[in-house]
C-alpha cells in the first residue's frame, strides 16, 4: 500500500515535469498560432492564389489609412496605422507590395456569418465575444488608450499629470470604459458628468459646462476631426493616458469563421511585435511621433 | 427576477450614490416649485384681467402658455441647457442645474397657470362684482378677494402638479447632471443589475405617496368644513 503510494507520487512528479516542459515549449509559440497550419507562401489559404485580398471600410480615414494630403481614402498609399501594418504583415508572410489588393466592405456586413470574398478585414474591429461566435479574429494589433479631448480656452489645456486634472470638470458617456476610467483612475474632485452619448458630451463641452471629455484615442481622433468642428469649435486632443483602463477595447483583424490564414497572420503579427515594429507604427501614426502628450501619473 | 431587481446586495451597494443624487433632485424640486407657484400665479392673474386695456398683456400670456405647453419638456431642457450656453453670451450663466431648473419652471408655470385660472373662474362672478363695487381696482379684487378663494379650490390640482414635477426633475440628467435616476442608471450600466432602479423608485415613492395621501386628506377636510358652513 505504502509502496504503491510512493509510486504514484513519482508518476505525478514526472507528469508535472512533463507538463512544465510542454508549457515552456508552448511559450515559444506565438498566441493564436496553430502549429499544424503551414504558413509557407504556397500553402497560404487565400481567396485568390498569390494575392492577399484585404478588405477595409469605405472610405478609410486618418489616422488608420490614407494619411496625407493627396492620399485620402487611398489604402494603397501604405500610410496610416492600419495601412502601414497591412503591408508589413504581408511582407512577413512573403507578399510583395503589388501582391496586396484592397476591397471595400461595410462595417456590419463583414461581421455577418458566411463565406467571404476577401482574406481578412481590417477597420478597427473590436474583439468581442458576440462577434467571435460568427467570425474569427486575429490577436489584437492595437489596445485602445484613453484620451482627453477639449476645446481651446479650457482649464485642462496643457495638463501634464493626473493632479493637473483634479479640479477639472470632466465628462464621459454612460456605460463606457472611459467613464470608469475617470472615476477609478483620474478621480477628479468634482464627480464626472455623465451623458447618454458622446454627442451630448460635446454639446456640454461647447456650452462651457465641461473642461474635457474622456474617450478612447480612436474616438478622440474622430471627435476632433469631425464631431467638434461640426459644432463650430476647435477640438484638441489634450493628452492620452498611459494608465490602462479596465477592459480596454482590443482591435483585431476579422476572418471568416474557421479560416486557417488567421494562424499565419498571428505568426506575422507576433514577429512584428517582437522586433518592435508594431510599437513603432503605433508611435508613428497614432501618437504622431509624440505630438500628443502623455499623462502617466 | 429576484436577483435582477430585488437583490439586497445591490440595494445596499447602489443606495448611497442614488440617495445622494436624489437629494439633489429634492433641492432642485423645492426651488423650482416655489418659482413655479409664484410665476404661474402672476400669469393666471394677468390672463384674468378684463377690458381692452389689458389685451396686449393677455395676448402675451396666452401665446406663452400655448407655445410652452406644446413643447416637450425634454426638448426644452436640451434647448436651454445646451443651446443657450453654447451661444456664449457674456453674463449668461452656463450652469446646467440653473438651466435645467429654468426649463422646468418655464414649462410647469404654463400648466400651473391654467390650474390657477380654472380656480379663478370657479369663484362666482358676484365676488368680483362686489369687490369692484366697494372700490377695489381689478388687481386688488383679484389679489384680495378672488385669488384666496381660487387657490383653495385648486389645491388638490396643485398638489397633483407637485407629484408630477417631483418626478420630472429627474429629466435634467440629460444635461449630464448626476441626480438620483442617473446614478441608478450608472450603477445599472456597470453591473447590468436593475436593483438600483428599484432603489430610485422607492425614493421617489417615499415622497409622492405621502403627498398623494395628504391631498386626499386635505380635500376631504375641506369638503367637510364647507358642508359645516353651509348648514
Amino acid at each position: 500500500m505504502f509502496a504503491a503510494k510512493q509510486k504514484w507520487t513519482r508518476v505525478l512528479v514526472v507528469l508535472g515535469a512533463l507538463a512544465l516542459l510542454a508549457g515552456a515549449c508552448g511559450g515559444d509559440e506565438a498566441e493564436g498560432v496553430d502549429p499544424d497550419v503551414s504558413c509557407e507562401f504556397a500553402d497560404l489559404n487565400l481567396v485568390t492564389a498569390g494575392t492577399l485580398t484585404v478588405a477595409t471600410g469605405e472610405p478609410v480615414f486618418p489616422p488608420w489609412m490614407g494619411v496625407g494630403d493627396d492620399v485620402f481614402d487611398v489604402p494603397e498609399s501604405k500610410t496610416g496605422f492600419e495601412g502601414a501594418l497591412v503591408y508589413e504583415l504581408a511582407a512577413k508572410m512573403g507578399f510583395a507590395d503589388d501582391q496586396v489588393t484592397f476591397v471595400r466592405t461595410g462595417f456590419d456586413e463583414a461581421i455577418a456569418p458566411g463565406p467571404k470574398d476577401w482574406d481578412f478585414n481590417i477597420q478597427q474591429y473590436s474583439i468581442t465575444e458576440a462577434r467571435e461566435e460568427v467570425v474569427d479574429f486575429s490577436q489584437p494589433y492595437y489596445t485602445t488608450k484613453q484620451a482627453l479631448v477639449s476645446i481651446g480656452g479650457t482649464a485642462v489645456i496643457g495638463a501634464s499629470s493626473l493632479s493637473d486634472l483634479a479640479d477639472a470638470r470632466l465628462g464621459a458617456a454612460i456605460g463606457t470604459t472611459s467613464f470608469d476610467f475617470v472615476e477609478d483612475v483620474i478621480e477628479p474632485n468634482q464627480d464626472a458628468s455623465v451623458y447618454d452619448d458622446n454627442v451630448d458630451a460635446i454639446a456640454a463641452l461647447v456650452a462651457g459646462q465641461l473642461d474635457g471629455i474622456v474617450v478612447d484615442l480612436p474616438t478622440a481622433y474622430f471627435m476632433t476631426a469631425v464631431q467638434i468642428p461640426e459644432q463650430g469649435a476647435d477640438g484638441i486632443i489634450v493628452a492620452q493616458f498611459e494608465a490602462e483602463a479596465q477592459d480596454p477595447d482590443n482591435y483585431g483583424m476579422l476572418f471568416a469563421d474557421g479560416n486557417t490564414l488567421v494562424s499565419c497572420v498571428n505568426a506575422a503579427l507576433a514577429e512584428l511585435e517582437d522586433d518592435g515594429r508594431l510599437e513603432a507604427l503605433e508611435d508613428e501614426w497614432l501618437e504622431q511621433g509624440g505630438d500628443i502628450a502623455s499623462i502617466s501619473e | 427576477m429576484q436577483r435582477q431587481f430585488f437583490s439586497w446586495f445591490h440595494f445596499k451597494e447602489s443606495f448611497p450614490d442614488v440617495a445622494s443624487g436624489f437629494w439633489l433632485d429634492i433641492r432642485m424640486f423645492l426651488v423650482a416649485e416655489i418659482l413655479i407657484l409664484s410665476f404661474a400665479l402672476v400669469l393666471a392673474m394677468i390672463r384674468s384681467l378684463r377690458g381692452p386695456a389689458f389685451f396686449p398683456l393677455r395676448a402675451i400670456v396666452v401665446t406663452y402658455i400655448d407655445i410652452i405647453r406644446g413643447i416637450p419638456m425634454l426638448l426644452l431642457i436640451l434647448l436651454l441647457g445646451f443651446g443657450v450656453p453654447a451661444l456664449q453670451l457674456s453674463g449668461v450663466p452656463t450652469s446646467r442645474i440653473f438651466w435645467g431648473v429654468a426649463a422646468l419652471v418655464i414649462s410647469y408655470s404654463a400648466y400651473t397657470a391654467e390650474v390657477y385660472r380654472a380656480g379663478i373662474e370657479s369663484v362666482h362672478e358676484s365676488q368680483r362684482m362686489s369687490a369692484r363695487s366697494i372700490g377695489l381696482t381689478q388687481v386688488q379684487a383679484l389679489r384680495f378677494v378672488i385669488v384666496p378663494q381660487a387657490i383653495r379650490n385648486v389645491i388638490p390640482a396643485l398638489l397633483n402638479g407637485f407629484v408630477s414635477l417631483q418626478k420630472d426633475v429627474a429629466l435634467v440628467f440629460v444635461l449630464g447632471v448626476r441626480e438620483g435616476l442617473r446614478e441608478a442608471d450608472i450603477y445599472n450600466a456597470r453591473t447590468f443589475n436593475y436593483t438600483s432602479y428599484v432603489v430610485a423608485a422607492v425614493l421617489f415613492l417615499l415622497i409622492s405617496v405621502p403627498v398623494a395621501r395628504f391631498t386626499d386628506w386635505y380635500t376631504e377636510r375641506d369638503r367637510r368644513r364647507r358642508q359645516a358652513m353651509s348648514t
